[in-house]
């Protein structure tokens, strides 16, 4: 049914409609409002799941691998610092591979400190094992949900999914989305069965010592899933688009205009929406532009990105976080899809903007265009203010 | 597409108002993104909340610069800022004020309208709370919601008193318009 609704207030009505056994988390802005109607549904009974009040990300993180570990389907939510407090526990999840699924409300990262968006906190935690899927709207966010635990629990796969969302911009954003309903989504998500689960009665252990003669097969199992999960979540998309009546062309990237574009720009989240309204205004007025969007950022889709960019002349990959002292996290992964291949883009510029909340406006994205020409820029910063950059050193 | 954007105090219900508008525009079939921008998380301080309204899905996710109607709950606010930034050149202001308020110059085409909101608020709610006079006011100064349409929002929002006296509080609001343009 469509509705008009919170972001924040839908995640928990889809996660509500998922039953979770067990909820577990800590309230950091802007993830709050998630938890909170959690907690409120658990209290007045439309939610029969056990949630467990915690005195930190840390115990939050432990208390849903304990529960998954169990069997059990377990949900938690984060943003920013709370997810570098969990960091330990989001490399065990994956590594002992439970299928949890986690909400990350996508915020700065301290210091200075700072509430607002930005996308460092879950790409910092790239190499943790867990899928990584980036929602551009609520629609999708909620959406994600449901694929997130049928891709985690599946079988092949068994390993822990993050979706991400941009705070504020997304968890605080009302707009009008099509809420999927139980029926179906009993059907397209079935009861979880464990493989395996901590049960007294048949004793097994699990996360134990893995000495070398062990460690790096575990590791590479979880790369191998990985490399195959793209193929996973491109099949369950389309399981999805069947049951609810969607239209996802797979989850990991989507082609905006790209067909016959000379200059394309690559983002993720929900900046993609601001590049789409400023890709129709250049297309109008004959510009030969596009956008491709990044869904899944882990696993990386390298060959649905080299075949989307392989005839466009000039790339921009515009990031909303900084690996300092290198590239951008995402223009990494683009440039690395063409390393060794016949064709490729003469130009891929990177480009970082809306840190820590600054606002990502058309101009903002005009000026990208602007700036993608012949000569290759890394790093390049966006709406900076010049004025802020004086260098002092005083006495 | 129109764009909307509320000037208020922390507090002062700016959220509110940005949920019920974008709730309204739902219930008359057009699709609206409402989102708060905070500045420092405290009471009383200024913030911005926004609606922008189209016929399609809106994508565009940058804050609002250049509105067609800007609401200001609180007339202090017009000390420190320009509210009326970037205001169409055929834009509205609704403010919640007493008559004789000083106002900044505005151009020909653009229209302000002074509510006494807090004032029908204490009488209508009881609480200097002005979101659903505010809300009134815009729809009738506007032509861009029914209050029909208004009073069912409110009806699914609020219930007891609250429901009763902000089915008052913006009738009045529109009311208030409406009045003044006969005049």
């Amino acid at each position: 049914m469509k509705e008009f609704v919170e972001g924040s207030h839908a995640i928990a009505e889809i996660i509500r409609l998922c039953r979770p056994g067990v909820v577990s988390a800590y309230p950091i802005t802007p993830q709050t409002h998630i938890v909170e109607d959690l907690a409120q549904m658990v209290s007045d009974g439309s939610l029969s799941s056990q949630f467990v009040n915690v005195e930190s990300e840390h115990s939050a993180a432990s208390v849903v691998l304990g529960a998954s570990a169990t069997g059990v389907r377990a949900y938690t939510a984060t943003s920013s610092q709370g997810l570098f407090y969990m960091a330990e526990v989001v490399f065990n999840i994956a590594g002992m591979r439970l299928p949890v699924v986690m909400t990350c409300a996508n915020r700065a990262i301290s210091a200075p400190i700072n509430i607002w968006n930005d996308q460092q906190d879950s790409i910092s935690l790239r190499d943790a094992g867990w899928i990584q899927i980036y929602a551009e709207d609520n629609q999708e966010a909620v959406d994600f949900h449901l694929i997130a635990y049928r891709l985690a629990e599946d079988k092949r796969v068994m390993l822990p999914v993050m979706v991400c969302m941009d705070g504020f911009i997304l968890t605080h954003g009302m707009e009008t989305l099509d809420m999927p309903e139980q029926e179906k989504i009993d059907k397209f998500l079935p009861a979880y069965k464990p493989l395996y689960k901590l049960d007294t009665a048949h004793p097994i252990t699990m996360g134990i010592l893995a000495d070398p003669d062990y460690y790096m097969e575990a590791r590479y199992a979880i790369q191998a899933t990985m490399k195959e999960s793209v193929e996973y979540l491109s099949q369950i998309s389309k399981e999805f688009n069947s049951v609810f009546g969607r239209d996802y062309k797979d989850l990991l990237v989507e082609e905006y205009k790209i067909e016959g574009a000379d200059k394309v720009i690559v983002a993720m989240g929900s900046v993609c929406g601001t590049i789409k309204e400023e890709v129709d205004a250049q297309r109008a007025k004959g510009k030969k532009v596009g956008l491709l969007r990044i869904i899944s950022f882990r696993p990386f889709p390298y060959a649905r990105v080299y075949e989307a960019l392989k005839d466009v002349a000039k790339v921009a990959v515009l990031d909303k976080s900084v690996s300092l002292g290198a590239y951008a996290p995402i223009a990494v992964e683009v440039k690395s899809a063409f390393c060794g291949k016949k064709k490729a883009p003469q130009v891929i510029s990177s480009f970082v903007a809306g840190l820590g909340g600054r606002d990502i406006t058309l101009e903002s994205v005009q000026e990208v265009f602007r700036r993608l020409g012949a000569k290759e820029v890394n790093a390049d910063f966006i709406d900076l203010k010049p004025e802020l950059l004086k260098e002092e050193y005083g006495e | 597409m129109k764009e909307i954007r509320i000037h208020a105090r922390a507090g002062q219900g700016a959220i509110t108002t940005a949920a019920l508008l974008g709730f309204s525009y739902f219930n008359e079939g057009k699709y609206s993104y409402a989102f708060p921008n905070f500045g420092a998380a405290r009471m009383g301080a200024p913030m911005n909340a926004y609606v922008r309204v189209d016929n399609l899905p809106v994508r565009l996710r940058s804050q609002i610069y250049e509105p067609n109607y800007v609401l200001i709950m609180d007339p202090t606010l017009l000390r420190g800022f320009n509210c009326f930034s970037g205001l169409k050149e055929d834009g509205i202001a609704i403010i919640n004020g007493k008559e004789g308020l000083e106002l900044p110059k505005v151009k020909a085409k653009q229209k302000v309208y002074i509510v006494p909101a807090t004032e029908i608020a204490l009488r209508t709610i009881g609480r200097p709370i002005v979101n659903t006079i505010i809300i009134g006011a815009f729809a009738a100064a506007s032509g861009e919601l029914q209050l029909d349409n208004l009073v069912e929002v409110i009806k699914k929002r609020f219930s007891g008193k609250a429901q009763e006296g902000n089915i008052a509080a913006i009738k009045e609001g529109f009311n208030f318009i409406k009045e003044k343009a006969k005049k």
